[in-house]
């Protein structure tokens, strides 16, 4: 054996693997929008109202209030922590800002009529106050976020149950009712300010020092104190982004739903986790994004529309829906341990 | 020793990640009851070499002959099954598992039932620890015990295994002198029983004191194999690295002289450190321009000396003092503000091994070079400068770290806060893991750092780490200061006395 022969060997096998390094390194951006493109395919195939630009715009519009809510799950995820309080917090806070609003006489709400822009601010006020409680369990106390955001969901439901006591309000300000219910050039607000939202997520991100921040201590909280960075104050702020973006979603969804009631907004809790997840960001921190987000709120966006579009029991239809989102998990997993191997 | 046939035989091993070439043609045969001692450069291979025999790497090209017959593993459990066992470079125990646990990793005693028999797990757990010389409760949780006990609990796992083949990766790394003899003590028995043993390490002494046979690798290539009785360090030393640069390395067996305090600001004043069991009113000061250091056994209360000067903890009693203010550090942040820079003695704690070299490099100076938005090709510059002055191999910076060896992400760990020097480098360990040349390196970098008037307090278990770069030495023991040196003599031998 000649040194000469293990080189040519060696670089033989050189361009093939690199190719493959980088594949599997980018499993976790490449499975779930494959994912997506079959479910697509599907359901093009199997339904010929499926594929149309009407229906297009109906699945925009169903996914943008989770779209909304994903944006700071993101950040939560992506330092490996977790938020259980979004969905409740957007419910409290769409509450809120019909609570400050003068409802129709035959509401029978009491409640304490304001300006918009004061009820707006008020509800803003609302959302980020809880996350800032979330953010003080988590940091200053160490309770962990699973346990302290399940708190919170409760304390939040508790608000928006004493705020409505079992009725329903209409109202919402002005501005909230354009940007949740109304269309701009055949476009709905509501898809605009979800696009605008997940783009500034994507920005800070991917281009600012806090986004590089938040991808460190997700990746090694240690190793991110270690370096000096104040872990705490940036798992306090993605707590606090968490619940703004819960809250803003929640104000749209009111105006959007048309009405704002208890336990509106229950689904959006394992609908927001699962787009984060199904897109791909790993729940042990460190990896993903706001674009995988996108694609994993579109897989669950194609799935819901589609199923409605083919001619299955609706019963079964729940269990289907589970079943493709497990999948999806199973992926993501998989991705994880590929990209682990490679780096061992 | 039986001249006899191979117990193991690789031939021809070639095995590449991506881009890069870790092995290239490799031969490498171990027999029957023998030391096999492996020494090389940084990122030469040595790791991969016997992660291949260990089966954590399946995919490769070459032929694997166990026992005169060509096999394959496919995983870590076909080699644990043909009676192999490997200490990881990089500590591989469970932190959330009992020390127990640790010891019987995978294989739990269980009853008939099925169920996990914990009280005698935990009894024969303690009697092959303490057979080993470890005297530690086998239900406490292995990661609340320090890194060196750790390590030697690993170890201690994989030698009383039963395994034939037994590969250590450089074990040593956290272990005290004492520690180190009982190591090798072991190691012989072993030997002389029949047991293969393959021994990795930076310290060449060690390797020629306890192996019969000695492999050297460089650049992916098997460049020397001898008896160990018929080489010299020197020998060793340019078969590695090349020649010219085989007096690197004291050894410090002669006195050396410590300088004269020289009349400088103090950067770091420490009054009364006191802290739960492990430090005892502890004082000291650093002077700009000055490096101290702080030797002593592990356990010795170091590493919770060091993590209260960077605010990772907060001691009972007693105060710091930078440049003369009274600090109370609340979290790292604050320490890093004031100036401080820390590097751990564990790398897995300081370095984010899925993120690309120039990102480990700049996080600690991001805040230096952009308020609000990134400057990654500023970041690549910083960093690229970096790993051609520390040398780091591969050098390239988008490379994630994960795939670097060991040693070289430890050159990663120091480069990070080299980009903008701080006040204060408080270093744990900061040689350990790497090759010869690396660890001259280091002490060339420390001393520049010096001359530019930086204090640097210097922690380590080995005493010639602490003896090539200190100017001013101080023994820590159970939790106290109980011996200065300075301006006088020391070496190796008054050092340990003093320990
Ligand atoms: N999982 C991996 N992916 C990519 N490259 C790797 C991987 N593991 C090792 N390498 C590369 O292979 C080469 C050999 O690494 P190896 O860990 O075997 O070195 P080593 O001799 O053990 O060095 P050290 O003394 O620093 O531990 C290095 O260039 C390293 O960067
Ligand atoms: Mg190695």
């Amino acid at each position: 054996m000649t040194t000469g022969d293990s080189a040519t060997v060696a670089a033989d096998r050189k361009r093939p693997h690199r190719l493959a390094a980088i594949l599997r390194s980018q499993m976790r951006n490449i499975a779930p929008f494959l994912t997506l493109i079959c479910l697509f395919s599907f359901f093009a195939v199997a339904s010929p109202s499926f594929a149309t630009l009407d229906n297009f715009g109906n699945i925009l519009t169903q996914i943008s209030v989770t779209g909304i809510i994903a944006v700071g799950l993101t950040f939560v995820i992506l330092c490996a922590e977790i938020d259980l309080s979004i969905a409740a917090i957007a419910n409290v806070t769409g509450i809120a800002v019909a609570y400050f609003t003068l409802q129709e006489s035959y509401v029978n709400i009491a409640n304490v009529p304001m300006p918009g822009w004061a009820a707006i601010l008020l509800a803003l006020a609302l959302c980020a106050l809880l996350g800032l409680v979330n953010a003080f369990g988590l940091t200053v106390i160490g309770i962990p976020s699973f346990i302290m955001t399940l708190a919170m969901m409760q304390i939040a439901a508790g608000i928006s149950a004493l705020l409505v006591r079992g009725q329903i309000a209409y109202k919402v300000p002005p501005l909230v009712t354009t940007l949740g219910s109304t269309s701009i050039g055949g476009i709905p607000w509501i898809v605009i300010v979800a696009a605008l939202m997940l783009l500034g997520g994507h920005l800070v991100l991917t281009y600012t020092r806090f986004g590089r921040y938040v991808y460190m201590v997700g990746g090694n909280r240690e190793a991110a104190e270690y370096s000096g960075l104040n872990v705490k104050l940036i798992l306090g702020s993605v707590m606090v982004i968490s619940a703004v973006c819960a809250g803003i979603g929640g104000m749209l969804g009111v105006a959007h739903f048309g009405s704002a009631q208890q336990n509106e907004f229950d689904t959006y809790l394992l609908d927001s986790i699962a787009a984060v997840v199904v897109g791909g960001t790993s729940l042990f921190g460190g990896r993903g994004g706001i674009g995988n987000t996108i694609v994993g709120l579109f897989v669950l966006g194609v799935l819901n529309n589609g199923l409605d579009h083919v001619n299955i029991d609706s019963f079964l239809k729940i269990l289907i829906r589970g079943l493709i989102l497990l999948a999806a998990l199973i992926i993501n997993v998989y991705a994880q341990r590929l990209r682990e191997r490679t780096a061992e | 020793m039986p001249a006899g046939q191979p117990i193991l035989e690789l031939q021809e091993i070639t095995k590449a990640f991506g881009g890069v070439e870790a092995l290239r043609g490799v031969d490498f045969a171990l027999s029957p009851g023998e030391i096999h001692g492996l020494v090389g450069e940084n990122g030469a291979g040595k790791s991969t070499l016997m992660k291949i025999i260990a089966g954590v790497h399946a995919d490769f090209s070459g032929r694997f002959i166990l026992d005169g017959k060509e096999t394959r593993f496919r995983s870590v459990r076909d080699a644990h099954a043909a009676g192999i066992a490997m200490v990881h470079q990089e500590l591989s125990v469970a932190p959330d598992l009992s020390v127990a646990e640790n010891v019987f990793l995978g294989n739990q005693p269980t009853n008939r039932l099925g169920f996990v028999q914990w009280r005698r797990m935990a009894r024969e757990a303690g009697e092959q620890l303490k057979r080993f010389g470890i005297d530690v409760d086998p239900m406490s949780r292995l990661g609340d015990l320090p890194i060196g006990l750790q390590q030697l609990i690993e170890i201690a796992r994989v030698l009383f295994s039963g395994a034939r083949i037994i590969i250590l990766d450089e074990p040593t790394s956290a272990l005290s002198p004492p520690e180190v003899e009982r190591l090798f003590a072991t190691l012989k028995r072993l030997r002389d029983e029949g047991t293969s043993i393959v021994f990795i390490s930076h310290f060449i002494e060690d390797i020629l004191r306890v192996s019969d046979v000695v492999t050297v690798f460089r650049n992916g290539r098997k460049v020397a194999e001898t008896r160990a009785a018929e080489t010299s360090k020197p020998a060793l030393i340019e078969a590695m690295i090349g020649k010219g640069r085989e007096a690197l390395e004291e050894t410090y067996t002669h006195d050396i002289m410590l300088p004269p305090p020289a009349e400088r600001p103090v950067v770091l004043n420490a009054s009364s450190l006191s802290l739960a069991r492990s430090l005892r009113d502890v004082s000291f000061d650093v002077r700009a321009g000055e490096v101290l250091g702080i030797y002593g056994f592990m356990g010795c209360g170091q590493l919770e000396l060091a993590r209260i000067l960077f605010g990772k903890l907060r001691p009972d009693q007693g105060t710091l003092a930078v440049a003369g203010d009274q600090k109370t550090f609340r979290s790292t942040a604050d320490a890093r503000r004031a100036g401080i820079a820390f590097v751990p003695e564990s790398r897995r704690d300081m370095l984010f091994h899925q993120e690309p070299v120039y990102k480990n490099i700049s996080i600690s100076v991001l805040d230096r070079i952009s308020s609000l938005l990134l400057k990654p090709s500023r970041e690549r510059e910083i960093a690229m400068r970096q790993v051609d002055q520390l040398r780091i191999r591969p050098a390239a910076v988008e490379l994630d770290l994960g795939m670097l060896s060991g040693g070289n992400q430890q050159k990663v760990a120091l480069a990070k806060w080299l980009s903008y020097p701080p006040r204060l480098l408080v270093l744990c360990e900061p040689t350990r893991g790497m090759d010869v040349g690396a660890k001259d390196d280091v002490i060339h970098i420390v001393r520049d750092l010096r001359a530019k008037g930086l204090a640097v307090i210097v922690l380590s278990t080995e005493p010639e780490t602490v003896l090539s770069l200190a100017d001013r030495v101080i023994v820590l023991k159970r939790g106290a200061v109980v011996r200065e040196f300075a301006n006088e003599r020391i070496s190796k031998d008054r050092l340990l006395e003093a320990a």
